[in-house]
């Protein structure tokens, strides 16, 4: 914010300018006073209501008594707890690398000059712009063995093919990733084409001269250069794998059993429907801090250090 | 060779590796439209039909009976009105909603990226920091502050909770954008004696139109889509389509009719499908601008 000192050579100079500034300024202030008070109360405040609710006895209503880490401790022996955890590394890792690698591939197969390439953008990027609520009722009707894909791979004469995963409490949870699989995919193509148009055009033109082949440009040079938008997409990606919360509910609702619980459902059963204030804030402080020490250091290097505008 | 290369003519006849390109991308499309196309098809098909199985064909009697039932006469737990209380409940959630956290990351873009104001930098980066942090952590503390306040499970409240948090990313957007505006104009405009708000209105909200299409874009897209804010905050009375079409499919009792699911999904994801095919390419650019320009 250091561009926008007015030096119009008339002023008057010493305490007078500083003043007469600081006065022209005050609507800005006020402007900006609504938020302020929003990021003082709920992103600052209700963080550490909830924090410090996390280290009592609450459950139907808050106390505020102190009972130490006592929470944490239940929480880490708690099998719902300990399924959500695990799962939701296991969804965050396949969704993750699943969305950049098909991501990429389709931005790629996009990018050599092909016919349609509006409908094949539209076609892959569509379920994006849909709910997750929409997703997982969709993806729920299409996988249910009784009258899904089982029977219809059955129906064409395979009779011994099983596909039931949506019901194994084993295979469950990979039923929600390939939803999320097909909801995000296309967002990351999106973002991966967008940095492959930005790839200056003397570098294919050098590499066809030292007949490199295709796929080698795109691996070993392309790929480093795509490095900000790897980024970007992984922070987006992220932050929909910390939210994950509707698809479960919509597709399978945390079942079959507790396969497919997830933190977020956690912190909502034990806040909302439990009673358990004090388990269910215990949780939403682990995701905080898990959520903090992976994305603090992006945050601070990119928005924080270089203040104010940029060119 | 030339065939993979993405600048350049196009080339002129097909080649081995060109077939493989278009054989990659088909069948990627065929995956992608696959739901949608089993959606569609099963909600325009009777019951009958759907429990022999064969899941992707076309109807073979069809009927629209399912829509109209789904509409107007779904059980969404006791009472049987249909999606359509729940879709109009989105619209009255959306419209204030959108438009109150366009104008609060107008404002706030326009005062970070040309005022400066004390703090006002430590201030955009906790926002920013609490877009990333989940919802579940604000939850609980702030439906106390409703309850004390008494909107809790009111309009005012789901509205207030969704520009509350549509403030990260929509004062981001803004800010970038003002940052990318040449700054000798605003320079001019305080020369010529304009003050905050006279500046905002006549030479920055002007030059506003582009983020402006792209910030309704994603609201619209986002509030329309939310569930959690509304199951939470809503109240009973005033769900919106979201969490209607969840409790549509997932708590009926009996045989399921999936036919009048599968409608009532479709009528739930009608809204956000339109914005997004009206809108094109400005939709990608919504969801990138959030983040790729920062």
């Amino acid at each position: 914010m250091d561009t926008i000192s007015i030096r119009a050579p008339s002023m008057p100079s010493g305490s007078t300018k500083t003043r007469r500034r600081a006065r022209m300024r005050l609507p800005a202030a006020i402007a900006l006073l609504p938020t302020a008070l929003i990021v003082l109360v709920v992103y600052i405040g209700c963080m550490l209501w909830t924090v410090r609710l996390s280290f009592t006895s609450s459950t139907l209503l808050p106390k505020l008594d102190w009972v130490g880490f006592a929470q944490y401790s239940r929480l880490f022996a708690n099998d719902r707890f300990l399924t959500s955890a695990s799962n939701i590394v296991i969804f965050g890792t396949l969704f993750i690398s699943g969305c950049l690698i098909i991501g990429f591939l389709l931005a790629v197969f996009i990018d050599q000059n092909v016919r349609g390439e509006g409908l094949f953008r539209t076609v892959f990027l569509y379920p994006y712009s849909m709910s997750f609520v929409v997703t997982g009722v969709a993806w729920q009707w299409f996988l249910n063995p009784g009258l899904g894909l089982q029977k219809l791979v059955r129906d064409m004469g395979f009779e011994s093919f099983t596909f039931d995963w949506l019901v194994n409490q084993r295979m469950a949870i990979y039923t929600i990733v390939i939803a999320g699989l097909w909801h995000g995919a296309g967002l990351t193509m999106a973002i991966m084409l967008a940095g492959l148009r930005g790839v200056d055009k003397d570098l294919w033109k050098a590499a066809r001269v030292d007949g490199i082949p295709t796929w080698r440009v795109y691996t070993s040079v392309v790929l480093p250069l795509l490095r900000p938008m790897v980024v970007t997409a992984v922070v987006l990606l992220t932050t929909g794998v910390v939210k994950l919360y509707d698809l479960v509910v919509a597709m399978t609702l945390g079942g079959p059993g507790i396969a497919t619980e997830v933190p977020a459902k956690f912190v909502m059963d034990h806040l909302f429907e439990r009673n358990n204030i004090a388990l269910g804030t215990a949780a939403a402080t682990i995701m905080l801090i898990t959520v903090i020490a992976v994305l603090a250091p992006w945050v601070y290097v990119r928005y924080v250090r270089p203040q104010g505008r940029h060119a | 060779m030339s065939a993979a290369v993405p600048q350049g003519r196009r080339p002129r006849h097909l080649t081995v590796g060109r077939l493989g390109v278009y054989a990659f991308l088909v069948t990627a499309a065929l995956f992608f439209m696959l739901p949608l196309w089993i959606m569609v098809v099963t909600s325009l098909k009777p019951m009958e039909e759907i429990r022999l199985g064969n899941i992707l064909a076309l109807p073979a009697a069809m009927t629209f009976e399912a829509w109209s039932k789904a509409w107007s006469s779904a059980c969404t737990g006791l009472e049987c009105n249909g999606i359509s209380v729940g879709f109009w409940n989105s619209v009255r959630i959306l419209i204030p909603s959108v438009i109150l956290s366009i104008i609060a990351g107008a404002i706030n873009g326009y005062a970070l990226s040309f005022w400066r104001v004390k703090g006002a930098n430590v201030m955009f980066g906790v926002l920013l920091l609490g877009a990333f942090i989940p919802y579940q952590v604000f939850l609980y503390p702030l439906v106390r502050i409703f309850s004390l306040t008494g909107i809790y499970n009111s309009l005012t409240c789901i509205v207030l909770v969704h520009v509350i948090f549509g403030l990260p990313t929509m004062t981001l957007l803004f800010r970038n954008y003002y940052a990318g505006l040449p700054i000798e104009l605003f320079k001019a405009a305080r020369i010529d004696g304009g003050g905050f708000w006279s500046i905002f209105f006549r030479v920055i909200l002007p030059m506003s139109t582009p983020i402006l299409v792209v910030a309704t874009i994603l609201q619209v897209t986002g509030i329309w889509n939310d569930f959690i804010f509304g199951l939470t905050f809503a109240g009973r009375e005033n769900l919106p389509m979201t969490v209607q079409l969840n409790n549509i499919v997932n708590s009926t009792q009996g045989e399921r009719a999936y036919n009048v699911d599968m409608a009532a999904t479709m009528l739930a994801a009608l809204v956000p499908l339109v914005v997004y095919f009206v809108s094109g390419r400005w939709f990608v650019r919504g969801i990138a601008a959030g983040a790729v320009k920062g």
